[in-house]
């Protein structure tokens, strides 16, 4: 069985685990535990998101 | 004229962690099943969801055609990635046991899913770490 993911849904599915575990292992309380993992989230795929808009600019 | 200076004293060291049964078998089974290592110290929701994060991120590698690294790759870059790889522990053995990632990386999603794999491996690393940290009373 194959799946097909696109760059973006690739992005997406690696941020949101990364995070968890990030997350989870690096923050001692809960609400650490979350507010990390959301911070992780988002710069995960903010990066991402700057990467390629950076690139798009470079290649204009 | 007594020396006034003060006398050198050597810092306290700190207690030494006896070494439990706990602190040897957690990162054992962490490193075997993903999140193990917290479950059998009672963290069950940290540890469901250290199981299913890392496991989800494996098998979509392996979905995604991702290669798995062997021991004798030759080749250095080969030889991290198998370092990489191994951290996956149970998912790793029975991954080569079938056969499983064996394909040549064709194209770009399955160049993903190799990465998948690895990143999968590097993070039950970091969970087993912080398995034997909640063993040894470090981390609550």
């Amino acid at each position: 069985m194959t799946i097909q993911l696109t760059h973006f849904s690739a992005a997406f599915v690696f941020a949101l685990f990364a995070s968890i575990v990030f997350g989870i292992t690096h923050r001692e309380t809960t609400r650490d535990m979350v507010r990390y993992g959301l911070y992780c989230f988002a710069m995960f795929l903010g990066g991402a998101l700057l990467a390629g808009w950076a690139m798009w600019l470079v290649r204009k | 004229m007594a020396n006034s200076s003060p006398a050198k004293t050597k810092p306290a060291a700190a207690p030494a962690q006896p070494t439990s049964m706990m602190s040897v078998i957690a990162p054992a089974v962490g490193w075997l099943i993903p999140g193990a290592g917290h479950i059998i110290q009672k963290r069950w929701i940290r540890g469901l969801l250290l199981l299913v994060s890392i496991g989800t991120l494996f098998v979509l590698g392996l979905m995604m055609q991702g290669h798995i690294y062997k021991a004798n790759g030759g080749d250095i870059l080969d030889m991290l990635g198998f370092i990489g790889d191994l951290g996956a522990g149970g998912m790793y053995i029975v991954t080569l046991a079938m056969n499983g990632g064996q394909g040549a990386i064709a194209f770009a999603i399955a160049d993903y899913g190799t990465k998948f794999m690895i990143v999968a491996g590097l993070l039950n690393f970091i969970a087993v770490a912080d398995a034997y940290h909640i063993a040894i009373g470090k981390k609550a």
